[in-house]
């Protein structure tokens, strides 16, 4: 049984695909057999505002792209969400929670994306795009920091 | 996604099957604002969340948009039997802390009808 693996795709930034995305990150998180159906969830969540946000926010009236890698290494799974947009001129601030003006969004996004991973890391250039950097490891997992060496 | 609305007196009743995201929460939103359009009426929301099978952000947000719509007027949006991944994703948006989350229908009608 392979421990290591990996899955890149490219799709445009479109609501059609937002279920596209998390559902295949879903199907390659669940190669890890430790994780529960709970933290498949989870993995499912975070990835749709993540993907969402870039469908969002991204590209305005133009339609763009949207980069998404999954690497499974032993029981660590990360998985990288990146355009090429307009970008966020702070970061900080767009992760603030409540942070919308539209009555209609909740403005959580990041704050569900921090809350159900291990590690969430959101960088961006303006008017280069954003790339978001999202780990999780099975929280039965003994050593879910150590990923073995490959 | 597949929704079913009827009016009971003076709550509208929405039963969700299905995953609410960016790409369906449009649709949700608009069959919701039809019924409140048409009838006037209407007090309270109850929203039977037993089959959403998902739900982000952007589902959440319409249901805190439809509260902020009949909050000023007395009105709620009550939430009956959510789905496992539903509650975990109202309670993290902090959604539950807003509006009623009920176990069962039975609690959630109670709830809307003041008993």
């Amino acid at each position: 049984m392979i421990t290591e693996n990996y899955v890149t795709l490219e799709f445009p930034a479109v609501p059609e695909n937002v279920e596209f995305a998390r559902t295949v990150v879903a199907c390659f998180a669940s190669q890890i057999d430790s994780f529960t159906l709970e933290e498949i969830d989870d993995v499912k969540l975070v990835v749709s505002e993540a993907v969402s946000n870039t469908v969002l926010h991204s590209y305005g009236v133009s339609r763009g792209i949207v980069r998404l890698s999954a690497v499974r290494n032993g029981d660590v799974l990360r998985v990288t969400i990146e355009d090429f947009g307009k970008g966020i001129a702070d970061v900080e601030q767009a992760k603030e929670p409540a942070f919308t003006t539209d009555p209609d969004r909740m403005g959580m996004g990041f704050t569900i994306m921090e809350a159900l991973s291990d590690e969430l890391h959101v960088s961006s250039v303006p008017g280069e795009g954003v790339k978001v950097e999202i780990r999780k490891s099975p929280r039965g997992t003994a050593k879910s920091s150590e990923e073995p060496e490959t | 996604m597949k929704i079913d609305v009827r009016v009971i007196g003076r709550v509208l009743v929405v039963d969700i099957l299905g995953e609410l995201d960016l790409n369906t929460a449009p649709s949700f939103r608009d069959v919701v604002e039809e019924q409140l359009d048409a009838n006037p009426d209407i007090n309270d929301i109850l929203l039977v969340m037993r089959y959403v099978t998902f739900i982000d952000s952007s589902g959440l947000g319409v249901i805190l948009g439809r509260y902020k719509r009949l909050r000023p007027h007395g009105g709620n949006v009550i939430v009956a039997a959510p789905s496992p991944q539903a509650r975990k994703a109202l309670e993290l948006s902090g959604l539950a802390g807003i509006i009623p989350i009920c176990d069962t229908e039975d609690e959630a009608w109670a709830k809307a009808v003041g008993v």
